[in-house]
This record gives structure tokens, sequence and C-alpha cells, in this order.
């Protein structure tokens, strides 16, 4: 666990470095901010409208930091050869992609707290209320779809050489299963076999990111959801996040270096 | 002659049969031999120079060392422990050629990493580290990001962090590789005062001229196989010339042709 925890040390210490988090956020608050102060047909409730425009560019930028940042870990390594004097340390494999995923996981919940935030301040001004618990779950099971995400990118990060085409992949695969994952059962009914079949086996074989996106609850203020199936959530996101790691960690631990 | 009786006492490195092969990725798969029954010792505190040209197999003996590329046969032991297993690497020093490191970390904050890596003590960490910077003559820029590091600084650096373990074996592939004439001597000063406090150095290079002065023996290796092992001196005076003509020789390189 030290090692990762270093490993992991490091990964986040790269992200506030870089520039990439600073620009989205920049990029969501100037958003966000222009359309606050626009006023049409003097609705009362378009500031449900700002909230939901600030989610999906909230939901967007970390999509965009969990895949970018976990796509580069492996092959930058590789490419910049301190992958060397790393495992010529007494590290194995499998603690560096334990810390890679931890880094990056904890990264994105750093900047998840930071938009979040933003989005409670924004949230407050307008509403002058801030039901926390709706707010919380929302925050939650985004961060734990996060790690589902980290986890898939860093098993295309050892997969494919370059950081731009599993990048790429990996976020159309993301953006197939957030907006057709919850469809494919219903696709697979009007299917003949064997298609029906095997949409059917996809439809339970891939993890439901949507599942995870409950930005209704915060947009529209409703009630928090039970806490048995947030609970559940969790579980759900943790086993196929150890699933992908633990499929990186069997393809990279016989993956030659040179 | 058995090299443990020559010297009298266990080898630090120890290198059995060893043979890898690499499958090419032309039509075929065809297997090129990279390194072809292998055997060699270091003994401890010992300087000892790995020569060969390039494509010799140096850099591949190294990868099995540090358990980079799996050995396809045969066997390799460092401190009595085989290189597969990673525990073998908590006495070992490593600089690879030509190595960035991470760009956005400052040295002090590489050499804390690594020294995390290595479960020093905390209260052993600081003085470590200042104590790895000023041997490599990097004091004064350690709060500098790695990316404002020239070549030669970059290359100090990887000897500070091989260094922060405080090993036993430091295993340095090329180490003056592509530095400039102050580069080189300082990185050359660095490794006599290392041989100084008694470390065990198993380096390789091309530059001779630094292999003579510092090493106390040398193995050469040609196309993957062992051509010559032995002192400096024992060398220079089996082939009456100096240690380059000497390493021409082995390697079959005729300067009249």
């Amino acid at each position: 666990m030290n090692n990762a925890l270093a490993v992991a040390s490091v990964v986040v210490k790269e992200l506030y470095r870089r520039k990439d988090f600073y620009v989205l956020f920049v990029l969501t608050a100037v958003i966000t901010l222009l359309m606050g102060a626009l006023n049409f047909f003097n609705d009362d409730k378009i500031v449900r409208y700002l909230k939901e425009i600030c989610l999906l560019l909230i939901w967007i930028s970390a999509l965009v930091i969990a895949v970018g940042t976990s796509a580069r870990q492996i092959p930058s390594e590789r490419e910049n050869r301190t992958v060397f004097p790393l495992l010529a340390k007494p590290i194995t494999r499998g603690q560096l992609i334990a810390g890679k995923f931890l880094g990056c996981w904890l990264a994105c919940g750093l900047a998840l707290i930071v938009f979040y935030l933003f989005f409670g301040v924004i949230s407050v001004s307008r509403e002058h209320q801030l039901p926390m618990a709706s707010y919380f779950q929302a925050l939650w099971l985004h961060w734990w779809m996060l790690g589902v995400v980290v986890a898939m990118a860093l098993l295309g990060s050892v997969l494919f050489a370059a950081p731009s085409s599993n990048a790429t992949i990996c976020l159309l695969l993301i953006l197939g299963i957030l907006l057709l994952g919850r469809h494919l059962n219903k696709v697979a009914v009007q299917l003949a076999e064997p298609m029906s079949t095997v949409v059917y086996v996809v439809y339970f074989a891939v993890p439901h990111l949507e599942l995870f996106d409950v930005r209704d609850l915060v947009v529209h203020n409703w009630d928090p959801i039970n806490w048995l199936i947030c609970v559940g959530a969790t579980f759900y996101a943790a086993a196929y996040a150890v699933f992908f790691l633990f499929a990186a960690w069997l393809v990279f631990r016989r993956q030659p270096l040179v | 002659m058995d090299q443990a009786n020559l010297f009298g006492m266990e080898p630090i490195l120890k290198i059995e049969d060893l043979v890898v092969e690499y499958r090419t990725r032309e039509f075929g798969q065809r297997v090129r031999i990279a390194v072809n029954r292998l055997s060699l010792e270091v003994f401890p505190g010992e300087v000892f120079g790995f020569l060969g040209p390039n494509g010799a197999g140096k850099t591949t003996t190294m990868n099995v060392l540090l358990g980079f590329v799996p050995a396809t046969r045969g066997a390799a032991y460092v401190f009595n422990v085989n290189v597969r297993d990673p525990i073998a690497r908590q006495r070992i020093g490593y600089l690879p050629e030509l190595t960035y490191y991470y760009k956005f970390l400052t040295a002090e904050e590489l050499l804390r990493f690594y020294a995390r890596i290595f479960r020093i003590p905390r209260a052993e960490v600081g003085p470590r580290v200042d104590e790895v910077l000023k041997l490599v003559e990097l004091d004064a820029a350690r709060k500098r990001p790695i990316k404002t590091y020239s070549k030669g600084m970059q290359q100090r650096v990887g000897l500070a962090q091989a260094l922060i373990n405080n090993p036993d074996l430091l295993i340095l592939d090329e180490p003056t590789s592509g530095l400039d004439p102050i580069g080189r001597m300082k990185v050359r000063e660095i490794i006599q005062r290392l041989k100084q406090t008694g470390k065990t150095v198993f380096f390789s290079s091309h530059e001779l001229g630094e292999v003579e002065t510092v090493c106390d023996r040398v193995a050469i290796l040609y196309q993957g196989e062992l051509k010559a092992i032995g002192r400096v001196s024992e060398l220079v005076e089996k082939y009456e010339c100096n240690l380059e003509q000497a390493f021409l020789k082995v390697v079959g390189y005729n300067s009249e042709r």
C-alpha cells in the first residue's frame, strides 16, 4: 500500500501542476456565469436550466480529466523512460497500476470537489437553499463512476501504446454506455437470434455508468435516493473498477518494457 | 579458474549461463539471440566495466538483472536472491541510459518519492536527500523543477536517485552517455568517490579511457557472447596494447582493413 500511495501522490501532483484542470474549470465557470447573467422570458425557473447546463459542463470536464489523465499514465512512463528507474526499485507492477489508479481517482475527486463547490455557490446564490444530502449523493456517485472510468482507461493504457487512441476509444465507449446503455435490452428484444443474445450479453456485461447520473436530484431539488441504493451503486462501481484493474495487471505484468 | 576462489569471497552479482532470446516482429517470428550463455560474477567493492559495441547485449543483460526482461534460460542473482524477486532490488541503485525524470517534480520531491518506495524511515529521508544532492552537486537547484535542468544536471539527478537508498550495488548503464567533457568528469569523480566508500559498481560504457581509469575488472561482450573478462592490466598485458586496442582485437575489428 505504501508504494501505491507514493505513486498516487506523484499523479496528484501532476494534475495540479498541469494546466488541463484549470482550463476546464475556468471554461465551466465562464460559461455558467455568462448563462446566469442572461434572463430569458422572465422565467422564474430559469435557474434549473442554469444548474442543468453547469452540471453537464461538470460531467464533460470530469470525464475529460479522468480519461485524459489515466490514458497517458503508463504510456508516458514508457515514453519518458521513467518506468525504468521506478521498476528498478522494490515495487511490483501491480503496485504501480494500483498507485496510478489511486492517484488518478483521488485527483478526479479533488477536481470534482472544486467543481461542485462552484456549483453549490451558484445554486445557493440563485435559490437560497442547498439540499446537502442530494448534493452529497450526486458528488459521491459521480466520483465512483469516475473510478470505473479511470480503471477502464488504465486498462486501455496497457493495451494501446498511444494515449490519444486510448483516450478516444475510452471516451466513445463511455459516451456510448451513457447514451445507449440503458436501451440495449429493449434493442435485444426486437432482434432475432443470435444477435438478441449477443446484445443481451453486452447489456449485462458493460458497466452501466448511467446509473450514477443523478443530476436531476440537484437540478429539481428532489429528495435524496434511498441510501441503500447508493451503497449498492458504490459496490457495483467498486466491482467493475477492481475487474478492470485486475485485467490491466494481468496484461501489464508480463508485458516486456523494452 | 573459479572467480570465487580467486577473490576468496561470495559474489554480490552472479550470472549463470544466461540466454535471452527475442522474437522479431518480422514475418515468421524469427528468434534473435541477444545474450548467449553469459556467465560472470562481480564481487563486493569492485568497479566492474561491462563493455561491448552497440547491440552486444549489455543493456539486455542489465534489463534481466533489474527484472525488466525475463531470461529465456539460465539465471541471475543479486545478493544471492534471484532477480525475478522484487526484493532483490532493495539494495540496488540503477541509473538508466538517457532517462527523463518526472519533469513537474523538483529534484528534492523526486528523491523523497523514491525514498518512500525504499521505505526509508521518515527521520532519515531529509539527511539522506541532503547528502546525495551534495554528492552530485545539485544542492543549489534542489527546489527547481527538473524540466529546467540541463542534460548534465538531469544525469546527476539520475545518479542521485540511484544512490538514495545507499545501495550496496550500483548498476549504471552508460552513465556518461551524451554528456559534455565537464559532465563526464563529474560523473567519473562520483564513481571514484563511490569506489572509495566501498560500493560495488557494475557499469556499461563506450568510453574506454574512462573504464581504464575507474574499473578494477572488465568484461567484453560481443554479439551476446562473453569474449573476455579480467583485470584491465591483465587484458592490456595479454594483448600487448592499450585497452582500446585490446577491445578492438577482442571484438575482431581489424583497423588495417
